[in-house]
Parts: C-alpha cells; sequence; structure tokens
C-alpha cells in the first residue's frame, strides 16, 4: 500500500481521480491551493486507487494523506 | 474616532496602526492562532484571536470579527486589502451596528465587485471598456460565437473573480473549450459563483492604474498613476509611480477618465481605476478596486501624503484635505514585494526566517509584516514585505533598488529578492518598456 500525501498545507481544490481508478507515476491526482497559487499534487507511484481521503473543500496540512494506493 | 479595528493581519496591519498611532488613535487587532506571534499582533493596543488558521475560520469570519467590534466599542474597521475589504455584506452589518467601514458604501463595493456590473456601469458613464461580452455566459456554444466576433485570443473571466485568480488566457476555439468548464468550476469554488465572461485579450499591453479618493461633499481627486505591469501568475510584483514611457497627453485622459468613472458612482473613500494599455497607448478600464491598494505606498511617496490618514479622516465625514491643483508629484517611486516564494517557478516557500538584515537608508521605506525569526505559514498570502524607493529620478531609484537587494540577507526561506537584481539589470525594464507579459518572456529566454 502506497499513501500520497499533501506536500504543502492548503485547500483541496480540486480531485483528478476516484476509488478503482488506475493512476501513472506523475500524474496529477490532487489540486491543491495554498498561499493564493494552485499546487498540483503528483502521484508518486503508479497503481490502483484504494481510496481517496480528502474531499474538495477541505483543509489539509502538509504530510497529510490524500489518497491510497494499492 | 478614538478606536478602530482592523480586519487583518501582517504588513498592512502595521502600516494602519501606524498612522493611528499618529492620529491618537487605539487599535484592535484580530488574529488567527498561526499569527499569534506576528509583530501587528504585539503592535495593536490590544488584540484577539478569531480562530484557526485557515482564512475561513479566522479573517472571514463575519460574525466573531463583529462580535469584538461591538464588544470593544470601537468606532470604525479598517479591513486593509484583501480578506473583507470588499465584502458589501460585511461593511453593510458594521455600518447597522453603528460601526464606521473605512471604505466606500456597500451599494458601490457591490456594483464594482461584480466584475460584469461595473463594466456596464463604466459603458454608460463613457468610459472605454475592454471589447468582451456585456453579460454573463452561460454556455460553451455562447462563449465561442462571442470570441469569434470580437476574435482570438480572448480572456476568459470570472465574474466575482479578483487578485488574479479566476482569468485564463485562451488563444484559439480549442483553449476556450478546454478552459471553460474548468474556469467556472474554480470560479465556483473561489468565489461562490460560477459567472463567468469573456474579454479581448489586449497584446503587449501594461497595467497602469489611477489612485482616486473621494470625500461625503461630492470631491474627488486623482493622485496620479501608478505602473504595475510586472506581473507573474496576473498578480502585481513591481509598481511604480509615475508610469515610464507614458506620454503626458495619454497620462492626463486617463486622470480624467478615472475622475469620470469614479464620479459615476459618487464615489467616496480610497479606490483605484485600473486600466490596460496597449501598444498604442489606448487605454480600457478593466475594474476598479474599492480599498487601500497593497502598492499604496508608491503614492504616498511620489506626493508626500499618508492615504490612509486621508481615508480616516474622510471616513468621519470630512472634506478631502487637499484639492486637485494641491496635490503635487516629486520625483519617482518604485515597490517591490518580496514573496516568500521560489524565485524561477513562483512556488510558495512558508518556514521560519532564521536571518533578515536589510539596509535602511533615505528614500528606502519598508512596510514588512515579519521580523527574523518570524515563521511564514502556509495559510496566507506569500507576501512578507514591501520595499519602497524613493529617489529624485528613475536612474537613480532604480540603483538604490539594486544597491539594497545586493545588501539584503533573508535565510531560512526562499525569496524572489535574485528575481528582483535579474530585471533591475534587465535593459527594456531600465528603459521603461515593459508589459505583462514581461516576466514571462524572461523567463522563457
Amino acid at each position: 500500500m502506497k499513501e500520497i500525501t499533501a506536500s504543502m498545507a492548503g485547500t483541496v481544490l480540486n480531485i483528478f481521480t476516484t476509488k478503482g481508478n488506475q493512476v501513472q507515476l506523475g500524474q496529477e491526482v490532487v489540486m491543491l491551493e495554498s498561499m493564493k497559487m494552485e499546487i498540483p499534487i503528483e502521484s508518486t507511484s503508479e497503481g490502483l486507487v484504494l481510496d481517496v481521503k480528502v474531499s474538495i473543500g477541505d483543509f489539509v496540512n502538509e504530510g497529510d494523506v490524500l489518497i491510497v494506493l494499492e | 474616532m478614538q478606536k478602530i479595528l482592523i480586519a487583518n493581519r501582517g504588513e498592512i496591519a502595521l502600516r494602519i496602526i501606524r498612522t493611528c498611532q499618529e492620529m491618537g488613535i487605539e487599535t484592535i487587532a484580530i488574529y488567527s492562532e498561526a499569527d499569534k506571534e506576528m509583530p501587528f499582533v504585539k503592535a495593536a493596543t490590544m488584540a484577539f484571536c478569531v480562530g484557526e488558521p485557515p482564512v475561513n475560520k479566522s479573517y472571514l469570519q463575519v460574525d466573531k470579527i463583529l462580535e469584538i467590534a461591538k464588544r470593544e466599542k470601537v468606532d470604525a474597521i479598517h479591513p486593509g486589502y484583501g480578506f473583507l475589504s470588499e465584502n458589501a455584506t460585511f461593511a453593510k452589518r458594521a455600518i447597522e451596528e453603528g460601526i464606521i467601514f473605512i471604505g466606500p458604501n456597500p451599494a458601490t463595493i457591490e456594483l464594482m465587485g461584480d466584475k460584469i456590473i461595473s463594466r456596464q456601469t463604466m459603458e454608460k458613464a463613457g468610459v472605454p471598456v475592454v471589447p468582451g461580452s456585456g453579460c454573463g455566459i452561460k454556455a460553451i456554444e455562447e462563449a465561442i460565437v462571442l470570441a469569434d466576433t470580437i476574435g482570438f485570443p480572448v480572456m476568459l473571466k470570472a465574474s466575482g473573480g479578483g487578485g488574479g485568480i479566476g482569468m485564463v488566457f485562451c488563444e484559439d476555439e480549442q483553449a476556450l473549450v478546454k478552459s471553460f468548464a474548468q474556469t467556472k468550476a474554480r470560479a465556483m469554488a473561489y468565489f461562490g459563483s460560477d459567472e463567468v465572461f469573456i474579454e479581448k485579450y489586449i497584446k503587449d499591453a501594461r497595467h497602469v492604474e489611477v489612485q482616486v479618493f473621494g470625500d461625503s461633499h461630492g470631491n474627488i481627486v486623482h493622485l496620479f498613476e501608478r505602473n504595475c505591469s510586472v506581473q507573474r501568475r496576473h498578480q502585481k510584483v513591481i509598481e511604480e509611480s509615475p508610469s515610464p514611457c507614458l506620454s503626458d497627453h495619454s497620462r492626463n485622459m486617463m486622470f480624467e477618465t478615472a475622475l469620470k468613472a469614479a464620479s459615476a458612482v459618487n464615489y467616496t473613500n480610497a479606490g483605484t481605476i485600473e486600466f490596460i494599455v496597449d501598444e498604442k497607448e489606448n487605454f480600457y478600464f478593466l475594474e476598479m478596486n474599492t480599498r487601500l491598494q497593497v502598492e499604496h505606498p508608491a503614492t504616498e511617496m511620489i506626493t508626500g501624503l499618508d492615504l490612509v490618514k486621508w481615508q480616516i479622516l474622510i471616513s468621519r465625514g470630512e472634506r478631502l484635505p487637499l484639492l486637485q491643483d494641491e496635490i503635487t508629484l516629486s520625483g519617482h517611486a518604485i515597490e517591490f514585494r518580496l514573496y516568500a516564494e521560489d524565485p524561477v517557478r513562483f512556488f510558495p516557500s512558508p518556514g521560519k526566517i532564521s536571518r533578515l538584515e536589510w539596509s535602511h537608508s533615505a528614500g528606502v521605506r519598508i512596510d514588512s509584516g515579519y521580523d527574523e525569526g518570524s515563521v511564514v505559514t502556509p495559510f496566507y498570502d506569500p507576501m512578507i514585505a514591501k520595499v519602497i524607493i524613493h529617489n529624485e529620478t528613475r536612474v537613480k531609484a532604480l540603483e538604490e533598488a539594486v544597491r539594497f537587494f545586493k545588501d539584503l540577507k533573508i535565510e531560512g526561506i526562499k525569496t524572489n529578492a535574485p528575481l528582483f537584481l535579474n530585471v533591475l539589470t534587465d535593459n527594456d525594464f531600465q528603459k521603461g518598456k515593459y508589459t505583462t507579459s514581461f516576466l514571462t518572456k524572461k523567463l522563457v529566454n
């Protein structure tokens, strides 16, 4: 099991995948908004999305788990 | 007026406190849990925590802020810029509680806050606007037809937008189709309304704005212009006044037009009319900011006036302190926004400022929100300070700026200071020949 975490604190602006989807290494999976800047979060490996831990509008802290991969 | 609540944080809260102290007015600061060690909290007469770090749990908490204002029996609220400064509901509710809102009346804030309605209002007043939509666009088909009529490329914008967010450049129909749904979704997420509109993209444009002031006795004056064309992500980085490479004829036309625009809405207090200026110096109304501007110190340095003091005087019902022909301009001022960010990709760089040393000299003003040892948290705008340099001429001001940024020592976080040195030594910038695409083009090369 692998986890994709937030690289910095911010608000979840968009989520580009859902549970059951396959993602590639480097694929943009979440868009965070932090300090008036959109920060794309890329998948750190390829795999099946087991769970999306956040919803659009949520505030996340640095290191929070966004997505769990198989 | 004895006591003012400042509904803001960082450098602008400190800036407002400074004028209040000079005028013998007590200040109430509000702060989030993340900001409790910030200099503005300590500088205010009293300070109260309003909530958790995220803005919607602290600096945007209208009920809590008004509750503190009432409890502390403040006479007025200064909203600064950003946050609640252009929130008509907040202004209205403050007034209903018998508290003065330091800004224009709520109806004007509402009118100018909607970018489509403000365009319509200005068109009616005879102010030139950028060719584009007369009303909000619902469907992509409508957007394509309109974009074809005015001609690509176009800018797709959120009607409730501001601060450079919710604007997308669309080169052609394909790009417009690609961006349409996304821009609507983003507008909804940021501004609570998915209304969008289209404007013609003005190539090689400059962003020049005129500072205006109105009082409740029907007087309106301008305080000259600021050129804010050095931008990244449609957000300003460097501003200067007066604008280089702009003919006197165009400047005077812009002043006249700005006064016409402000009169059309019976404007009171501090406001800024933003224009976009094309290669031939044709200019068009972009939007009006109904608040004190981040870059107001550039105007203060060339006029020798205190704009926050003017705001306070006007909000107490006094007349403008000076008539138009009593307002004079001296020398050249340039402001640099020092951001906690990577100077190449512009990604934010929060962290603790472990070292901060800058040289104070005549003609150099530093409006900083942070001290050495302060922590830049990831919750707010990354601007840590504004450096404003004033000198007899633009050339001398730029030379002074180079000295300042060469001497600047800041450690612990990344900042855009190296970018300023690049800009300052750039040939086109030195000649004053630059447009809003300046930074993007320079970075590509």
